[in-house]
């Protein structure tokens, strides 16, 4: 099967069918703590399943295990692609694949048990956290060598984005998992107090900001332009892009932590650059969006190309919520609220997936060389995520604010208006509409699941099962 | 695509080596945290009781963490403290909870004086949070009885109607592993939390003793009902100046 196809596909089909099913799982584990937080009954007082142990799947299942080989199957795919030649180690690739699933199954045990680090998104205990190190650097060795036996002159604009992101994501991840342990399951971080809360977000905030954002960055700068066949509006623009992406993102983490026992000055020099980075991201939101000039046509036919202009909108508004949001006026009111969990949301549920889909939509069609099984459950698909996006951010939106003005309330005698309680109260309605909303979503992931499955099975009984898909 | 156009010469030459782009980056992503974190490790304003050494437990020779008192100033945890934490962490209340109080009238009144850095010096790691889906809890120490932090932690809706926070009757049926205490203990000296030899003994084994009959319940109690009650603030003192 391998001689035939130019290049090695095989790994990069396993990892694209893997981010969708870890997409379907990672979002109904988000639907039930959701419905937790609307009905704490459904935690059924099983230790494994309460909201505190069961948030932390949530998060590492759809950034590590849906973006984790969403990332390395666009990379792996998009690498070969731009520089015309196989990947540098095909067996390295798998190697590769093997030990990431290997990372998420052991997740998806540990985490219920409550095994933890106790640092949000990198809560996976010492022994895991070394075999992520693994796996990462040989993803990102793989891809620099592939690069550095290209065949064309220039790295095209795509593999920046990634090789940013590889580079980061290892700084990030060994320094915040630095950690001294007590058993094979248990360890302490190294740092403690206020450095650890810098470090942690810095960890925090970047894994957004390359992860998802400079990785899936990358998916853009190559499938929008194939998607819409078109160029890339602007070279010169995605120059500028990059670079004051890379420099400027590292250090918003700060912002996390305004008003708090940080000292002032880290936490406005993050809330500074945080508003000075509304440029690059939307000259990248411009970018692809401009892209399709001359083909803005296609969006009544082209279902794909709807989830990946849909996903530049959703980016281009989180971008700009979140410079608002570290204001030190707005981040007063919005820490600590639901409208921080709503404008992850908005990123995650707007533009991560949304981008991924319109990507992954696309390389199924070209790696089974064949088209969707169903085109209109495509369309289906776009519209459920697009709605369901909607209603969780707007929930949490209403929710946030909400709170934050309970809790600073005060009644005409001078005293606090509202007890906590009654805030946690008030939220109950918008609790139950983000669990909705959520639902709806997760449908929509579930009908993607459905269709690309029939697709893979109708493609392969047209050819025999097994026979080659061409690239 | 970019291969005829380009805009520099340096960057012609980073995008036509990938080994330089690596490089690039590598020096480039460092910047922002180098500027952001480190200085927090030396600059003397960072940490409170550089100014005000006071908030900080000054033991008498002879004196262990038993001596202490509230408001004695900032010490270790207790072997029952920090296993109460290792619960606190292993049930993710952090998620939910936040250890950090801004400096608001609405925060002053609703939970106490605002958080210092040097309170949660010993925090190996920090339990600071991100979300209040319910209340901060960084001086949550003292406020309620004993008794109503076990009935709240086991059934919490018996007390507070409105809650959302879960039942963790298991607490109470787990016993706290003497052993376990022993290392975390060890562990937390290591990191250089200043644990004496009149604490636990050389070897931390006196942590074992503390800990022996305990169940998890009990020392996520300890851990609750110290939290925020080391320092005592005197009126008027801006400690973060």
């Amino acid at each position: 099967m391998e001689a035939t196809e130019k290049y090695h596909f095989d790994v990069v089909r396993w990892f694209t069918i893997m981010a969708v099913v870890y997409l379907v799982v990672g979002t109904l584990v988000g639907v039930l703590i959701a419905a937790q937080l609307a009905w704490p009954v459904l935690n059924f007082d099983i230790a494994e399943l309460t909201f505190g142990r069961l948030r932390p799947l949530h998060t590492n299942a759809v950034i590590f295990a849906f973006g984790g080989c969403a990332l390395m199957a666009t990379a792996f795919y998009t690498v070969q692609r731009t520089c015309g030649v196989p990947l540098w180690s095909n067996k390295l690739a798998w190697f590769t694949f093997f030990l990431w699933n290997f990372i998420i199954v052991s997740a998806v045990i540990t985490l219920p048990l409550g095994l933890t680090q106790g640092k949000e998104y990198a809560e996976l205990e010492w022994p895991l956290d070394l075999l992520i190190a693994v796996a990462w650097l040989c993803y990102s060795f793989n891809f620099v060598m592939t690069i550095a036996k290209r065949k064309t002159s220039h790295i095209y604009v795509s593999n920046w984005f990634f090789l940013g992101m590889m580079v980061m994501i290892t700084y990030l991840h060994v320094v915040n998992s630095l950690a001294i342990p007590v058993s094979l399951f248990k360890s302490y971080s190294v740092f403690s107090g206020v450095q650890d809360a810098m470090i942690q977000w810095w960890w925090g905030h970047n894994a957004v900001g390359y992860y998802l954002t400079a990785g899936f960055l990358g998916i853009m700068y190559y499938f929008v332009p194939k998607q819409a066949n078109r160029p890339v509006f602007s070279y010169r623009l995605s120059v500028i892009h990059f670079w004051a992406l890379m420099f400027g993102y590292v250090w918003l983490g700060a912002h996390h932590l305004q008003y708090t026992a940080l000292p002032d000055w880290t936490g406005s020099l993050g809330a500074a650059i945080s508003l000075a980075m509304i440029i690059p991201s939307w000259g990248g939101a411009v970018n692809g969006m401009m892209t399709l000039s001359g083909a803005w046509d296609k969006l009544r036919t082209d279902y794909v190309l709807r989830f990946l202009v849909m996903s530049l909108a959703f980016y281009a508004m989180s971008t700009f919520e979140g410079p608002v949001m570290s204001s030190k006026t707005v981040n007063a009111l919005s820490h600590y609220t639901d409208w921080t969990i709503g404008h992850v949301h908005s990123g995650a549920l707007g533009w991560v997936v949304m981008v991924a889909a319109g990507a992954i939509y696309h390389m199924v069609m070209k790696l089974w060389n064949t088209e969707m099984y169903s085109a209109k459950l495509v369309n289906l698909h776009f519209w459920l995520a697009t709605i369901g996006a909607v209603i969780y951010i707007v929930a949490m939106w209403v929710s946030g604010i909400m709170q934050g003005l309970m809790w600073r309330d005060y009644d005409a005698f001078g005293t606090l208006s509202y007890t906590f309680a009654e805030s946690v109260a008030a939220m109950h309605p918008y609790y139950v509409m983000r669990a909705v909303g959520g639902a709806i979503y997760w449908l929509g992931g579930a009908i993607m699941l459905f269709n690309i499955v029939m697709t893979i099975r109708m493609a392969s009984a047209t050819r025999g099962v097994g026979a080659p898909a061409r690239a | 695509m970019s291969d005829r156009t380009h805009s520099t010469k340096l960057q012609d030459k980073i995008e036509s080596n990938v080994f330089v782009m690596f490089l690039m980056l590598a020096i480039l992503l460092s910047v922002g945290g180098l500027v952001e974190i480190v200085p927090l490790f030396y600059l003397k304003g960072t940490m409170e009781h550089n100014q005000h050494p006071e908030i900080v437990w000054q033991r008498k020779p002879g004196q262990t963490l038993a001596d202490w008192k509230p408001g004695d100033g900032i010490r270790p945890y207790t072997a029952l403290e920090l296993m109460g934490r290792e619960v606190y962490i292993r049930e993710g209340c952090y998620l939910c909870h936040s250890q950090m109080i801004r400096p608001f009238r609405d925060e002053k009144e609703r939970y106490g004086h605002y958080s210092l850095a040097s309170e949660s010096m010993y925090d190996h790691p920090f339990q600071w949070g991100s979300k209040r889906t319910g209340p901060d809890l960084a001086r949550v120490g003292g406020k309620y009885s004993d008794e109503w932090q076990r009935q709240h932690l086991i059934a919490p809706r018996s007390l507070v109607p409105e809650s959302v926070m879960p039942n963790y009757p298991w607490l109470a049926e787990r016993m706290v592993d003497g052993q376990r205490a022993v290392k975390t203990v060890a562990a937390m000296a290591t990191l250089g939390v200043p644990y004496t030899a009149d604490d636990y003994g050389a070897d931390f084994s006196g942590a074992a003793a503390e800990v022996e009959g305990k169940t998890e319940l009990d020392a996520i109690v300890a851990y609750l009902q110290v939290l925020g009650t080391m320092v005592s603030f005197e009126e008027g003192v801006d400690y973060r100046e």
